[in-house]
């Protein structure tokens, strides 16, 4: 009987270690093409491999953040302000509308009366549905981990914004002037946190992650979960935290404490 | 020796030679903005002057491949991470500033803007600043100004 069961559930549902089967079998042809790609590499050096302080971003690091819930004070706003500051997200004045790359949400145990607040944004999934969904390609996620949207294909049908479990995606309906040089934006597009993308790749942090430090309660944690040695490693090793929605399977890099 | 091939190459090079040499006339001859200084009759995009010493690359090739390298530089950019190219919309941006009548630079919505100028004589549409700052951004503009 069991055996029934198993076979009438196999193919409902989302299968990881049919998808990790995949992605080998994936990975062994790649290999098995590796000679003719050299060779098409070597007539054609590109120039990401002619400087070597301009190498594309490898899968050696996976970037996440641990937020520990118990130093995020309720009303306090430095991460989400700081946001709208680095990266030009200024608004009309209509909440409903515009665009928020992260938010502060209040919870509340209905049995026990607590409340907790906490920030959210794109938890960069490692197996991200809006990347499943994206019917041009224009949702990606970088070999770091870091999930954007390309803008020069994205064609703005939303469908990641519905496939997003976080709600962490918004659309721009209006016209922009003078946006930010490394945050480019435009009507038409659908858009969402990219990790402060532009300062991770010179070697920095966040801007919320900095302002939470700096003017917040010090909740926010941005490291490498693949290495062993960071901070954020250790704490993720040594203390209980939790992504949200974990039931999903998504595998969040975003991570939380004390929730 | 007969005559016939002898004849029949010095008659291809004969008609050959001033489809050649109007070519080479072409590639030699200035481009459109100097052209039209010549009283040609054929009138002028008007293409500002950056503000460094050069572009980044020859002007000809530059007027004839930045599309390419934009292009190609923007996968390379967004979807593998690989910053600090030669190649970069924004530098363009930041050169190639046309000021208004109150010393501020303009947007793409001002037909004296640098790539519109351009543009809009060739009457290629692009669709760059719908999501790229077409200006400097405030306080870099203020350091253009100081310096």
């Amino acid at each position: 009987m069991s055996g029934n069961t198993n076979k009438l559930d196999a193919p409902t549902g989302f299968d990881p270690v049919r998808r990790k089967f995949l992605s080998a079998v994936t990975a062994a042809t790649g290999v098995a093409l590796a000679p003719g790609v050299m060779l098409y590499g070597i007539t054609r050096p590109s120039p990401a491999t002619a400087n070597v302080a301009n190498e594309a971003v490898a899968n050696a690091a996976r970037w996440g953040m641990l937020i520990d819930v118990g130093r995020c004070a309720d009303g306090c706003d430095a991460c989400v302000s700081a946001c709208v500051e680095e990266n030009g997200l200024e608004g009309h004045g209509r909440p409903a509308t515009d665009a928020q790359w992260i938010r502060k949400v209040e919870i509340r145990n209905p049995s026990t009366g607590r409340r907790q607040s906490l920030p959210v944004m794109c938890q960069h999934c490692a197996e991200p549905p809006c990347v499943d969904v994206c019917p041009t390609g224009a949702s990606f996620k970088r070999a770091d981990g870091i999930v954007l949207v390309d803008k020069h294909r994205c064609i703005g049908c939303r469908y990641c914004m519905m496939a997003c479990p976080y709600k962490a995606r918004s659309f721009i309906a209006e016209d922009l002037e003078d946006q930010k040089p490394h945050a480019p934006r435009g009507k038409g597009t659908v858009e969402g946190c990219t990790l402060c993308v532009h300062r991770v790749d010179a070697g920095r942090q966040p801007a919320c992650v900095e302002a939470c430090g700096d003017s917040g309660g010090g909740a926010m944690l941005f490291g490498d979960l693949q290495d062993p040695q960071s901070e954020i490693s250790r704490r993720v090793a040594s203390h209980a935290t939790r992504q949200i929605r974990a039931d999903l399977g998504l595998d969040p890099g975003v991570r939380y404490q004390n929730l | 020796m007969p005559a016939g091939p002898r004849a029949m190459v010095f008659a291809l090079v004969i008609l050959l030679l001033p489809p050649l040499v109007r070519a080479a006339e072409l590639n030699d001859t200035p481009p459109s903005t100097e052209r039209a200084s010549m009283d040609t009759g054929v009138p002028s995009p008007g293409i500002p002057r950056g503000q460094g010493e050069h572009c980044v690359a020859d002007t000809q090739f530059m007027r004839r491949n930045h599309m390419t390298l934009l292009m190609h530089q923007r996968d390379e950019t967004v979807r593998l991470g690989v910053r600090g190219n030669q190649y970069s919309l924004q530098e363009c941006i930041n050169c190639h500033v046309v000021e208004d009548a109150e010393a501020r630079p303009v947007t793409i919505t001002n037909p004296q803007h640098f790539c519109r100028s351009c543009h809009d004589y060739a009457a290629v549409k692009i669709d760059c600043f719908e999501c790229h700052a077409s200006r400097p951004q405030a306080e870099l503009v203020a350091g253009v100004l100081e310096e």
